[in-house]
């Protein structure tokens, strides 16, 4: 029996799948993978790739933090944000990630060195880096295709 | 001419009503598209709200019996000595009782723990009720408006932020929000809750739950540590994205209000017109056959 996944965030349903049956998970304690019958378990999510095999293909989201539960083999994914490979701007994420790199080197004289706004900063650059990689990845011309090539 | 003056007065009256009734029919459709949205996005965040509680009492059930304090900050209960309020309103206008409501709302809610505890801030999130609470004098602890019509997940963290980082530092014992809660197109309630220190929602299967057996990965006290932040900052989400599609209703029913009663008006106007106008035209008639009349008789 297949892995029933759905993803979630606070703002939108980003997956609602029923046929996966191998997912790759960016857990935070590090990559984990959740095969049919899997035992229950909940865990923290890093920021990284999802990949669920799906009959034809793998789909690739981006997951930038948040919660995991599996139970009976229904997948829940409580993303803080995530979103499907085809939806990721790419060039938004080069700008954010151009934005969160002059803050850091300190080309910005508001920020206070080790303050609230470095972690901010810290994490967008994270979260740009993660939706740069993917896509990369997977648009390649041996990737998944673009959607908007 | 007698009644000439005021047919004109008449007829200008009728146009300015006209054009009002046009102005508010735009403005009731322009917020009956912004409902839809508004509630689709209310609808869209059910989800993450639902599963969220489900994880969170199956969580709550695994690590209860000791003293929520101790398990995790956000869980303490305190003696309340100092609350505070986020009050949520809009930010404009004509939505009929909408905003007078909800203040009424917020300061009996204000009132009523006035005098069990020794100081109450409110967080006012819309101009209506920052307003409203500046003008009592009340002390503002902060202050959100012009969030937008469809404001996003990022832009109300910040509010949740601040409360949770009051109730931690102990500045505050208690933190409640209160919002109008979207019932239906034509109603709307004032709603008032505690988001904190967090009760963790009871299992709705909760024996079931409780006896899955779960790996937790690292632990349940850092899984909480994730979560119940997650959890405040929905519950504010969740309680903005409500009173956006309240607003928005409430403003669709009002502008329809008066639309209704411009074109009454207008009925009632052109009434009088055409009475003033009959009027005038017996009177021009009657001095054209008065002066007939004494031509004749000469």
């Amino acid at each position: 029996m297949p892995l029933t996944l759905s993803i979630v965030t606070a703002q939108r349903t980003v997956l609602e799948r029923g046929d996966v049956t191998k997912l790759v998970v960016p857990a935070s304690e590090g990559q984990i993978t959740l095969l049919p019958s899997h035992a229950a378990l909940m865990t923290a999510l890093g920021s990284g790739e999802m990949l669920a095999t799906v009959p034809g293909g793998v789909e690739s989201i981006a997951i930038h933090g948040g919660f995991l539960q599996i139970v009976d083999d229904q997948v829940s994914v409580l993303a803080d944000a995530a979103e499907h490979v085809a939806a990721i701007d790419l060039e938004r994420a080069e700008a954010a990630r151009a934005r969160a790199e002059a803050r850091l080197t300190g080309r910005d004289p508001n920020i206070v060195p080790g303050g609230l706004d470095v972690l901010r900063a810290q994490s967008a650059l994270q979260r740009s880096m993660t939706r740069i990689n993917i896509v990369r990845r997977r648009r390649s011309p041996t990737g998944v295709p673009s959607s908007r090539a | 001419m007698p009644g000439g003056g005021s047919v004109r007065a008449i007829r200008d009256r009728i146009k300015s009503v006209r054009s009002t009734a046009k102005v508010t029919r735009a403005m009731e459709l322009v917020a009956a598209s912004k409902m839809r949205r508004a509630q689709d996005r209310a609808l869209a965040s059910r989800p993450y709200a639902e599963r969220m509680t489900a994880v969170l009492s199956q969580l709550a059930a695994y690590t209860a019996g000791g003293d929520g304090g101790a398990l995790h900050p956000l869980l303490e209960q305190r003696a309340v000595q100092k609350m505070s309020y986020i009050h949520i309103t809009s930010d404009r206008g004509l939505a009929g009782g909408l905003n007078a409501n909800m203040n009424r709302a917020g300061a009996t809610l204000v009132l009523r723990h006035q005098p069990n505890v020794s100081a109450i801030t409110v967080i006012p999130v819309g101009r209506k009720g920052r307003d409203f609470f500046a003008r009592s004098g009340m002390p503002l602890a902060a202050e959100f408006t012009e969030l937008g019509d469809f404001p996003d997940f990022e832009k109300v963290r910040p509010i949740a932020q601040i409360v949770m980082d009051d109730f931690l530092s102990g500045a505050v014992d208690q933190v409640s929000i209160g919002y109008q809660r979207f019932v239906n197109a034509a109603v709307q309630r004032p709603t008032t809750r505690q988001i904190l220190p967090i009760v963790p929602p009871e299992a709705a299967d909760g024996a079931a739950a409780s006896s899955v057996d779960f790996i937790f990965e690292p632990s349940p006290e850092r899984l909480l540590q994730t979560l119940l932040p997650r959890y405040v900052e929905m519950q504010v989400y969740a309680a903005i994205l409500e009173a956006r599609a309240s607003e928005q209703s409430a403003r669709m029913v009002a502008m329809r209000q008066a639309t209704d009663a411009a074109n009454e008006m207008v009925g009632a106007l052109t009434l009088a017109y055409n009475k003033a106008r009959q009027e005038s035209i017996t009177g021009e008639l009657l001095d054209i056959v008065g002066g007939v009349a004494a031509l004749e008789a000469k």
